[in-house]
């Protein structure tokens, strides 16, 4: 364990290594280049290799290579490159091949403003491949939280055989902090889940009943593994029936519902008798929640609910933070994404009780408190 | 009398996945014959001692020669169309012990997947990619693709094909990997000898298999029968000895040049990074 003045990519390329990193494939994107950059001297007397594609495409496409091939592996981009990952985290989840996306997000849409922050990909990075498939999410809000979730990232990525996204952004990824960086041994570490039977006895996609997941062979080993693209049966051999689709793409979807207790995280705070419930992620929960401890100097019940895993919610946390709340107000850095996750999951729990508030700012900066507080004034919203 | 019937075992059988088959591959085309001719040398480099059939690893993408996959007993990815290259790049990076092949037609290497096929190259990154040409995008019902000679109808050009084409073998050359070969279906003996030269090396590999698409490419072209397809190969794929890349033709009226035009030994992608860099722990080979 040590200590160190570090920016949030620099966490999070700490924390893939005491992971186990093996290979990192990446493009230069800003702003998540550095954490390239930083993993390009670190890496290799680590025991990984560096490797620079010829665009996000080859990028993700490497990844499921090396995945398969037993290392793990991870790259980090921004908007626009997530962009064009979007058909290889489709092939990922299909063939279920365990990876981390870190995607620093910038202001959008299309080149933006590359330097500038942004939160625009909240949908993006649920559901930008074509079908239906399911995928893990998380936002850290400090440094901290990037290199813890990044160790948490590749658990959950090599437990449920599926890729993760780290959604960090630019304010995030470049706002050095003291971390707290453990190796493994000191920071749970999990290993792929191996297969149990000989090789002739073996499948690819037959999974653990329990969990849904499929124990996992890697390229080379004599198991003669078939992974596969196109809808395919328990050996990876593709088959068109519908039974056969079915079973298999509903366990894909389903083995995140299945195992969700073991991915979700969220932080409340001043939500115990909190009339007024705030909820933002990543730097702008920053701000939030130093405006909701203005607003308790003031005597206002103001809280705030800050989920880390985006995909999937930690719903009952949620409940639970808004139990006395009259009024929920979203904020984020976009039109209004994460208030729809919000609203979804309050209204799945028969909370139409509460009232829902989207703060959506079109802003290319993290906004300060009082920024946030004129943008509630300008609304005309009585919440206090 | 008890008559015992004979299981007849086809020398191959240990190096497909019998259960799987017939395959897809219509009667006339000859990706059979070059997939045939790789698990040959496959087959016997491993029985030589030469390589380890457990390493070897199939990456196909998408279209009629990416079904291949499927078909083999190997490990193998059957991934997205054109990302065959980069999927092979990312498990050799993740096992260096690993000897990936990448086995898939012109449309998803050429085409879609050109990007990743320069690049490949111009690294002389360690994967063997062999590039079955049948001039077509086959599986999808006989649309143009870049090695679609000029002037030859397709579904989406049907008066014609008004773009030049893409000669990928002597494209390739251009980058210098360490092995650039173009053979045809018609000359299966030497195909199995160039695969089993192509196979053991380190760095880029790339071979490029002329073939026959009769029940597309040959209806749309005029060639009712498989064998008159088969001719014309067999007539225009010359095998030469060349002094400059510029030798290299790619005319469907009268030469497609055939021979190996690039074998040397220069030091691989691997070969370099694990010198530079040398990863704590990791080796490649010998070196």
């Amino acid at each position: 364990m040590r200590v160190e003045f570090i920016s949030g990519n620099e966490a999070s390329a700490e924390g893939a290594m005491t992971a186990g990193l093996k290979v990192y494939v990446g493009y230069p994107i800003t702003p998540s280049s550095d954490l390239f950059e930083y993993l390009s001297e670190k890496l290799p007397e680590r025991g990984g290799i560096v490797f620079q594609g010829e665009d996000e495409i080859a990028s993700i496409n490497a990844l499921v290579g090396a995945a398969l091939a037993g290392a793990k592996a991870m790259t980090a981009t921004s908007g626009p490159g997530l962009s064009l990952m979007a058909e290889g985290i489709g092939l990922a989840c299909m063939v279920e091949a365990p990876l981390v996306i870190v995607d620093v997000m910038r202001a959008g849409p299309s080149t933006g403003i590359a330097t500038h922050v942004g939160q625009g990909d909240i949908m993006q990075s649920r559901w930008l491949s074509h079908g239906p498939y399911n995928l893990v999410a998380f936002a850290p809000f400090s440094a901290q939280e990037a290199f813890d979730y990044t160790v948490k990232a590749f658990n959950v990525a090599v437990r449920l055989r599926l890729p993760v996204i780290l959604l960090s952004d630019a304010t995030i990824a470049h706002t050095r902090e003291r971390v707290v960086i453990k190796e493994s041994g000191e920071i749970e570490v999990e290993d792929f889940k191996r297969p149990t039977v000989p090789p002739e006895k073996y499948r690819f996609y037959d999974p653990d009943p329990r969990d849904l997941v499929p124990p996992m062979a890697f390229l080379g080993e004599g198991y003669y593994i078939h992974a596969e693209s196109l809808s395919h049966d328990e050996r990876g051999y593709y088959d068109t029936r519908p039974s056969v689709y079915r079973r298999l793409v509903e366990r894909l979807v389903k083995k995140v519902e299945r195992n969700k207790k073991s991915i979700v995280a969220s932080k409340s705070y001043y939500t115990d008798d909190a009339e007024i419930l705030f909820v933002a992620f990543g730097s702008v929960a920053r701000s939030t929640l130093a405006l909701v401890r203005d607003l308790r100097e003031q005597g206002i019940k103001a809280g705030l609910f800050r989920p880390i895993s985006i995909w999937p919610l930690d719903d009952e946390k949620l409940i639970e933070a808004s139990k006395r709340a009259k009024k929920v107000v979203v904020v984020e850095l976009n039109q209004g994404q994460l208030v729809e996750v919000i609203e979804d999951a309050l209204w799945h729990h028969q909370r139409y009780d509460v009232e829902v508030l989207s703060l959506p700012m079109i802003l290319s900066e993290t906004p300060s408190p009082d920024e946030i507080l004129d943008e509630i004034n300008s609304k005309g919203w009585k919440l206090w | 009398m008890v008559e015992t019937q004979e299981v007849i075992k086809y020398p191959l059988d240990d190096y497909l996945r019998t259960e799987r088959l017939p395959h897809i591959w219509c009667p006339g085309c000859g990706i059979g014959m070059a997939l045939q001719a790789l698990l040959w040398s496959i087959k016997e480099l491993h029985e030589q001692g030469v390589i380890d059939r457990k390493k070897v690893c199939f990456f196909t993408g998408i279209g009629c020669t990416a079904r291949a996959s499927g078909f083999v007993k190997f490990d193998a990815i059957h991934a997205l169309h054109g990302r065959a290259i980069p999927v092979a790049t990312g498990a050799k990076l993740g096992n260096p012990s690993l000897i990936p092949i990448v086995f898939s037609g012109d449309g998803d290497i050429a085409a879609i997947g050109g990007n990743h096929l320069l690049h490949a190259a111009r690294r002389n990154f360690d994967i063997l990619v062999v590039m079955i040409n049948n001039m077509t995008y086959a599986l999808t019902g006989g649309q143009l693709a870049p090695t679609t000679p000029t002037g030859v109808r397709s579904t989406t050009t049907p008066r014609g094909n008004p773009e030049n084409v893409m000669d990928t073998t002597k494209f390739v050359a251009s980058l210098r990997p360490n092995f650039v070969a173009r053979y045809s279906v018609t000359q299966p003996t030497i195909l199995r000898t160039v695969f089993k030269k192509a196979l053991p090396k380190r760095g880029f590999r790339f071979i490029e298999v002329m073939s026959t698409c009769t029940e597309i490419f040959g209806r749309h072209t005029g060639f009712r029968d498989p064998y008159e397809l088969y001719s014309r190969l067999k007539k225009i794929c010359k095998i030469k000895k060349i002094s400059s890349i510029d030798e290299i033709k790619y005319d469907w009226e009268n030469e497609i040049t055939c021979g190996t035009f690039i074998d040397k030994d220069d030091p691989s992608f691997l070969d370099m990074y694990f010198k530079m860099y040398k990863p704590r722990g990791m080796v490649y080979g010998e070196s």
